[in-house]
């Protein structure tokens, strides 16, 4: 891959107040790109989910987004409990988020499912007791 | 649908992006959960819900929104007007429930 740029975001974990503030850095920096809007839409929920996930099942972690010629790839790698099943996490409505998360509006099992939609190509690894990372590719048209 | 006309309709407050009301919308979202607002690929471009936490705004900026109602008479602090402002995203603040402020929309146009 041609890589043009690189951005890397350090996502704290713990209280949902500040989740979002990376990918509202790469949808930023997208747009001054010039990015076709629809990739940078494709790209800000793939990355905010991720972001949230990191948040709120992994006590945060790290973002790196390459920005390339012909796509986007987005990077999330966390030191968190790690994901026992990950067919599992994959499908729609599952979550082991706690109450207190779905009432600030997530935790209804819907992230990984939406990240899988928005990206052209996305590979979960992750390992109990030492952590995940999710990487996914948006192609640009 | 001009969001001078939403607020007229939903006879709601304008809590900040009183200059951007005569933007156009043509299609809106009502939920609580950000996860079903971020499933959607097609354009949307107001968001009624009755959750109120800065992520409504980011979830709302994710999407390239325009405009969020809070239902249900709820009121947003400062940091998520400011987090708001700085998107240009409008606000407003309804007393109607959820239900009818859709069905309100919905019989006034706003469909899809
Ligand atoms: N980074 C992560 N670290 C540990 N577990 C994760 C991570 N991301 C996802 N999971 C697990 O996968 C499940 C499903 O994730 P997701 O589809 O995003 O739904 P939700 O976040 O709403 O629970 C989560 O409930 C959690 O158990
Ligand atoms: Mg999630």
């Amino acid at each position: 891959m041609d890589d043009c740029i690189t951005l890397t975001y350090q996502v704290e974990g713990g209280d949902l107040s500040h989740a979002g503030e990376a990918s509202s850095g790469v949808k930023q920096a997208l747009r001054k790109l010039g990015l076709d809007p629809s990739v940078i839409r494709r790209v800000s929920v793939c990355m905010y989910e991720g972001e949230i996930n990191m948040v709120i099942h992994a006590n945060g972690g790290t973002a790196r987004v390459d920005v390339g010629l012909d796509d986007v790839t987005i990077t999330l790698t966390d030191t968190g409990p790690g994901i026992p099943d990950i067919d599992k996490a994959m499908q729609a409505g599952f979550t082991t988020a706690a109450d207190s998360v779905r009432d600030l509006g997530f935790g209804a099992g819907m992230g990984l499912p939406n990240m899988k939609k928005y990206s052209d190509e996305m590979t979960v690894e992750s390992t109990v007791g030492v952590g995940t990372t999710v990487t996914m590719v948006v192609r640009i048209e | 649908m001009t969001l001078k006309e939403v607020r007229d309709i939903l006879h709601a407050e304008v809590l900040c992006g009183e200059e951007l009301l005569d933007t156009e919308v043509r299609s809106a979202c009502g939920s609580d959960f950000m996860s079903d607002v971020l499933a959607y690929v097609k354009n949307q471009a107001l968001l009624l819900t009755g959750l109120v936490n800065p992520q409504v705004v980011r979830t709302a900026e994710m999407m390239d929104m325009k405009c969020i109602v809070f239902v249900r008479g709820k009121q947003p602090d400062e940091a998520i007007l400011d987090l708001a402002q700085d998107r240009q995203l409008v606000v407003l603040a309804t007393k109607e429930r959820m239900y009818n402020a859709c069905g309100l929309l919905y019989i006034n146009g706003l469909r899809e």
